[in-house]
């Protein structure tokens, strides 16, 4: 390295624990593409650092919790949104961010996170989709899409994938977005959308595998797969997200889906404990009060 | 290229910022990203490689670059930023002819 090389400094090195870069992460995955778009929303957002926090699940996503110079979890598999949820309740004045996987969001903590989509706990969680299985060796997940072959389907797989947005918006979140990893400004905006709202914001990212999902499939690499993500998406913000499914036809449909308001789980609980229980003292009538005293 | 139904009127006044690429060879791991979204095509894949053996991007014409940081946003492994470069102030002349151009 010569000393030129040495003074260079990235913007982003000051989120960034720079001793473990350059990361894991293949030569055309997309992950480092959206770790660096979520970092110039989170930038952009203006949201103190010191009140920020970032948990993920294991798996090739899961290690941006390692990458991120914030107070951050590496949990354990699919328990990113119970920790998150945790952390929330026990200051609300936090803001807590999940940037996970499919595989470690949808197939294995899939219940967590129906439920806090219910609840509306406030979180903003970002899933980067890449239809398999990464670290563990490319095996078929809930996304994989039907025809697609993997380490656990090599005849192709047979059942029917998951649709994130739509399972997102009908668990009740308040904002769901899809987006490829390509599309870094329409992402970086609706990330910071996502950040500056209350509730459980969902926001979905198509993020290419070459090494293992790209190569079992003959989708070519990195660069190639990214072209096809150019060519096929279709931008409709207002479409039926019944009709949003991914399939092997490559055809993608992304967005802004869902904004809606509604009141979240930290408001409703502190509402809730706010109100007076019937099984206080005062609010027993007086004569029955007496009784008991007496018995007392 | 996009068409432009009219030209700007200001095109004589606002002059697009210029950008320098700077590219830490350490971190690149050669998935040619930058090179191929580039909007101005300002990069060009190198012959060189790194010491992982990756092969690097190079700045082809750096008087393309306008600095709208793409490269910096789209690279997964931070290796490749663009620094704005500051601009000469515009001079009178040059506001003149805008105003015409307004008139007219």
């Amino acid at each position: 390295m010569t000393e030129e090389q040495i003074a260079l400094n990235h913007p982003m090195d000051a989120y960034l624990r720079e001793d473990r870069i350059p990361h894991i992460w293949c030569s055309g995955c997309g992950l480092g593409t959206c770790l660096n778009t979520f970092l110039h929303a989170l930038v952009k957002s203006k949201i103190d650092m010191k009140k920020t926090s970032i948990v993920s699940g294991i798996g090739c996503t899961g290690r941006v919790a390692g990458y991120v110079k914030l107070d951050s979890f590496h949990t354990t598999h699919g328990r990113p949104i119970p920790f998150a949820t945790g952390l929330k309740l026990a200051n609300p004045k936090l803001k807590v961010i999940v940037f996970s996987g499919d595989g470690d969001l949808i197939s294995i903590g899939g219940n967590h996170f129906i439920h806090a989509a219910r609840r509306n706990v406030d979180l903003t969680v970002i899933c980067v989709n890449n239809f398999t299985y990464g670290m563990t060796g490319g095996q078929g997940g809930p996304t994989t899409p039907i025809t697609a072959r993997s380490a656990t389907t090599p005849f192709g797989n047979f059942e029917f994938p998951f649709n994130l947005a739509y399972l997102a918006a009908g668990s009740g979140a308040v904002y769901v977005a899809r987006w490829t990893m390509l599309d870094v400004r329409r992402l970086e905006n609706s990330i910071l959308h996502a950040l500056n709202k209350k509730g459980f914001t969902f926001v979905e990212i198509i993020s290419p595998c070459p090494t293992l999902y790209g190569r079992m499939n003959k989708l070519g690499n990195g660069l190639k797969m990214i072209k096809d993500y150019q060519k096929n998406t279709i931008i409709n913000h207002k479409v039926d997200l019944k009709d949003a499914a991914l399939g092997m036809d490559g055809k993608i449909v992304v967005g802004n889906f869902v904004d809606i308001q509604r009141p979240t789980f930290t408001e409703v609980l502190y509402d809730h404990i706010a109100k007076p229980q019937p099984n206080k003292k005062e609010d027993i009538p007086k004569e029955e009060r007496k009784k008991i005293e007496h018995h007392a | 290229m996009t068409k432009c139904w009219r030209k700007p009127l200001d095109t004589a006044v606002t002059e697009a910022p210029r950008g320098k690429i700077h590219i830490i060879k350490e971190r690149c791991k050669g998935c040619s990203f930058c090179v191929e979204f580039c909007p101005k095509k300002v990069l060009e894949l190198s012959s060189h490689y790194n010491a992982k053996g990756y092969n690097l991007p190079e700045v082809k014409n750096p008087e393309a670059c306008i600095a709208c940081d793409l490269c910096t946003i789209i690279c997964p492994d931070f290796a490749i930023y663009c620094e704005v470069e500051k601009k000469k102030p515009t001079t009178g002349k040059k506001l003149k002819q805008t105003k015409k151009n307004v008139r007219s």
